[in-house]
């Protein structure tokens, strides 16, 4: 595995996989920010990607994009790159790289589940896997989202009178959550704090149904009970929260299914639903992929590293810096 | 075990005190005798499960779990029974036993069947029902719920004093279905039996300026507030039971005290460490509380004994209705008799003014044995609980620091959204090093300012800690310092609030660590 190195460069081409800094050229897994930044010359990814960058950082965030569709092939010099999707967000990818017979893939951050809201992911044969492990523990098994869903639900029958303040990562996991409730039969109108609000518009555009949303405007402290109302983790914990009259407070994350962990961040509701493999879609999708050598670019990478020892397969901690586990509080 | 599991995980995730009592009122609405009581006994912490060690746990799920696997999810989650409730593999069908059968079978369990009879109910039990079964097991529920908010639960859903809930309590036990009857209008208050039963105290209400020009000193008299342990003892039949100020049972800590009574004597008094009477720092008991085996040589070098205030029962007689000054001198000459080593008499102080008595305060009070004064009404029954306009405490002033504010927190409920839980330290050399913790002392502006400085001067995020740029001095009030081996800084404070901020003050003014050890160490 000479041609790439430990940052995701792939030497032949001069080409970098999620950069943290600005380079040349970069291909971009997903639009999550600690895997998309601002600022490089040359940008490869997903028109969906391409078009979040754009909305989050400007038109001029890279000096030139290029689109390249799902499942074809493109020749760069002696390499080939095709990209497979990978369930995370709207666009997201997998970065399969071919040079002399040897195929690398990158997963960037994935699910197997299948979600509405973006392409389902697809499997994919290589010899060397360069996957994630944000849930790389055997305590992380995901339970099934709609009954999480139901959970919020529930609650609403419960308590009418209260507003339910949901936090949810602005980008993916707002409008999936938007999504699920709408399968659940959920019809009323869903609140949304203003930093979901363009993403939400791209969804749509995207043909993602999310039915009638609005963003908050409170003029009077009983106009939201019995409401959702999402709203970025951040803006839960800040003073923006406080215009509430007795909110009940959930998150929707994976790292909700540690109760002491919900407790600490004053969670009341937590809702177990999350955008990236559990322990077991992890550990399968190594078994599936037949690799022989596993990379961990980022998460709880020495169990990850364990089991692959105990299956007898080759596995290496990367530790890279900057991924933060974007679903984090 | 469903309904239960799901109690203890709405409780542990509710901050609200009154939501926390909304929940238990329905959980004792809608769950059947014997269930209902036997959550009440594990809630309050009354019942024993000692016959199954939590190494044996560990050791079921250690055969089943990869060792390094399971030892780093553990090291990730921090809590033991959350890591075996996620890591646990395996997944069969049926249902786990109500709780009361459950608790059964726990304690009938036969040492060959445990494994198996474990790794069934592992199996069986979703994920939150195996965090309750090993919490279970454990002991030790840790949810934020205290045994007085279960019984103002109890109050609350069968309409009762808490006061008369507080007065039974010690004497009945699980799954308390007499209580449930009683509280559901079904049957009579039980009836318990004084001799083995805690009796809930009479307490002081902290006396204030405008107080002193409302009562009249001729009427009061003052005894010192002792810096012990408020304790209940009860002799009857030739044995003694000690209880904390809080209903515990903690005469196995102190095996020492000894009294031999044939009729009922119920006593009050305050628990010290000391010879001849003279008590040691409360630092000094503290190296007797909380131990479950009592070692001679703890006896030897600390050695108990009870400052007598009060006294409730004298030969099976209900004394509480007399007044102060008849009890006292019952005490008296209880005491003259039967006196010994671990007895003492709390002594009456004589002034005759209230100036007089501020003077005694000011000077005569003894910083290790004294937490200030108490001032009785000579007229006073005893009450339970915190009548008013019968006796006070009159603190001594506190102390106080300037210190900087180093890492803060948010609050719970309604100060959700404000950081308002604050670590705050001291120089050690040229390194702060955090002396303590204080979430209350300010008022609702100063909140608004303290909270706006820990957002705008975040330096770093440690899960929800946030450390924050040293410049803010704040005055910390206390009541004293123990010095503490459990604390890197080398001290505890006792009562920590903030007293005053002081934007003003540079922090290069605040004192050393080691000048602080001086002055109040």
């Amino acid at each position: 595995m000479q041609w790439i190195n430990e940052n995701l460069y792939i030497s032949p081409i001069n080409t970098y996989i999620d950069p943290s800094r600005p380079v040349e050229n970069a291909i971009i897994t997903h639009g999550h920010a600690d895997h998309a930044k601002p600022g490089h010359k040359n940008v490869l990814a997903t028109k969906e990607t391409i078009n979040i960058m754009k909305i989050r950082y400007g038109e001029n965030c890279a000096e030139n994009f290029q689109e390249l569709p799902l499942n074809r092939t493109l020749k760069i010099d002696n390499v080939n790159i095709t990209f497979y999707p990978a369930g995370h967000i709207l666009g997201s990818v997998q970065v399969l790289a071919e040079y002399r017979g040897e195929k690398i893939n990158f997963t960037g951050d994935y699910k197997t589940k299948k979600d509405k809201s973006c392409e389902n992911f697809e499997p994919v044969r290589c010899h060397t896997l360069v996957t994630e492990a944000t849930f790389g523990l055997p305590i992380f098994q995901h339970p099934n989202e709609h009954n999480e869903i139901k959970k919020l639900l529930r609650s609403l029958q419960l308590f009418p009178e209260r507003p339910h303040l949901v936090g949810v990562y602005a980008l993916g996991k707002a409008q999936r959550i938007i999504g699920l409730l709408r399968q659940q039969r959920y019809d009323k109108e869903i609140f949304i704090h203003g930093a979901l609000e363009k993403l939400c518009n791209y969804y749509i555009k995207e043909n993602v149904f999310l039915g009638k949303f609005s963003k908050t405007n409170l003029k009077d402290k009983k106009e939201y009970q019995g409401e959702i109302i999402l709203a970025p983790p951040s803006a839960i914990k800040n003073v923006w929260s406080r215009k509430f009259e007795d909110p009940i407070i959930c998150q929707a994350s994976g790292w909700m299914s540690i109760k002491q962990r919900a407790k600490q961040s004053l969670v009341e509701l937590p809702l177990i639903i999350s955008d990236h493999a559990d322990w077991n879609e992890l550990t399968d999708y190594i078994k599936l992929t037949r690799a022989e050598n596993v990379y961990v670019t980022h998460g709880r990478e020495e169990a990850i590293v364990h089991w692959c020892k105990m299956n007898k397969i080759n596995g290496l901690a990367l530790s890279l810096s900057g991924r933060e586990d974007e679903e984090d509080l | 075990m469903r309904g239960f599991s799901e109690l203890i995980d709405k409780l542990l995730l509710t901050s609200s005190r009154n939501r926390k009592i909304d929940i238990l009122c329905d959980y004792f609405k809608s769950t059947p005798d014997p269930d209902r009581g036997f959550a009440l006994a594990i809630i309050t912490n009354s019942l024993d499960l000692k016959n199954i060690p939590i190494s044996k746990i560990k050791e079921i799920v250690k055969e089943n779990v990869d060792e390094e696997l399971f030892a780093l999810s553990y090291d990730y989650v921090g809590d033991l029974a959350e890591t075996i409730s996620l890591i646990w593999p395996y997944k069969e069908n049926g249902h786990l036993p109500q709780i009361s059968k459950m608790i059964s079978i726990l304690k009938n369990i036969k040492k060959d069947e445990l494994s198996k009879k474990i790794k069934t109910f592992l199996s069986i039990a979703n994920e939150t029902e195996r965090w309750a079964l090993i919490k279970l097991i454990s002991g030790g529920l840790r949810i934020g719920v205290s045994s007085r908010l279960a019984k103002t639960a109890l109050a609350k859903f069968g309409d009762k004093k808490l006061d008369d809930i507080e007065k039974i309590w010690h004497g009945i036990e699980a799954p308390y279905e007499t209580l449930f009857k009683w509280l559901c209008n079904l049957g009579p208050m039980p009836e318990i039996d004084l001799k083995k039963t805690f009796n809930p105290m009479m307490l002081a209400n902290p006396i204030e300026e405008n107080d002193f020009k409302n009562i009249n000193s001729k009427n009061f008299v003052a005894e010192w507030k002792w810096d012990g342990i408020r304790v209940q003892i009860i002799l009857d039949d030739f044995n003694i039971k000690i209880f904390s100020r809080t209903g515990d049972d903690i005469t196995q800590t102190f095996p020492e005290i000894k009294c031999l009574q044939k009729e009922l004597v119920i006593l009050d008094g305050e628990l010290l460490v000391g010879r001849d009477y003279i008590p040691m720092t409360f630092n000094t008991l503290q190296q007797r509380l909380n131990r479950k085996k009592v070692s001679l040589k703890h006896i030897d070098d600390f050695p108990a004994f009870v400052k007598l205030y009060d006294i409730l029962y004298l030969n099976n007689e209900d004394l509480r209705e007399k007044n102060w000054d008849e009890r006292r001198t019952i005490l008296e000459s209880w005491y003259f008799k039967h006196k010994n080593r671990f007895f003492d008499l709390s002594k009456i102080i004589n002034f005759n003014s209230w100036k007089n008595l501020a003077e005694i305060r000011k000077n005569e009070i003894i910083d290790d044995q004294h937490e200030g004064l108490m001032i009785k009404s000579k007229y006073s029954p005893y009450i339970s609980g915190r009548p008013k306009g019968h006796w006070y405490k009159w603190k001594k002033d506190p102390k106080t620091v300037d210190a900087i504010l180093m890492y803060a927190v948010r609050g719970h409920g309604k100060r959700s959204s404000y950081y308002s839980d604050f670590t705050f330290g001291l120089w050690d050399e040229n390194q702060l090093s955090p002396i303590g913790k204080a979430y209350f002392g300010f008022n609702d502006n100063e909140l608004k300012i303290l909270d706006k400085f820990v957002r705008n001067n975040t330096i770093k995020k440690f899960g929800p800690v946030r450390e924050v740029e040293k410049t803010f001095v704040i005055e910390v009030a206390f009541d004293s310092v123990n010095s503490s081996t459990r604390h890197k800084s080398g001290v505890a404070l006792r009562f920590p609030r903030i007293k005053r901020l002081r934007e003003d003050k540079p922090i290069n003014e605040v004192l050393q660590l080691s000048e602080f050890k001086l002055e109040f160490l």
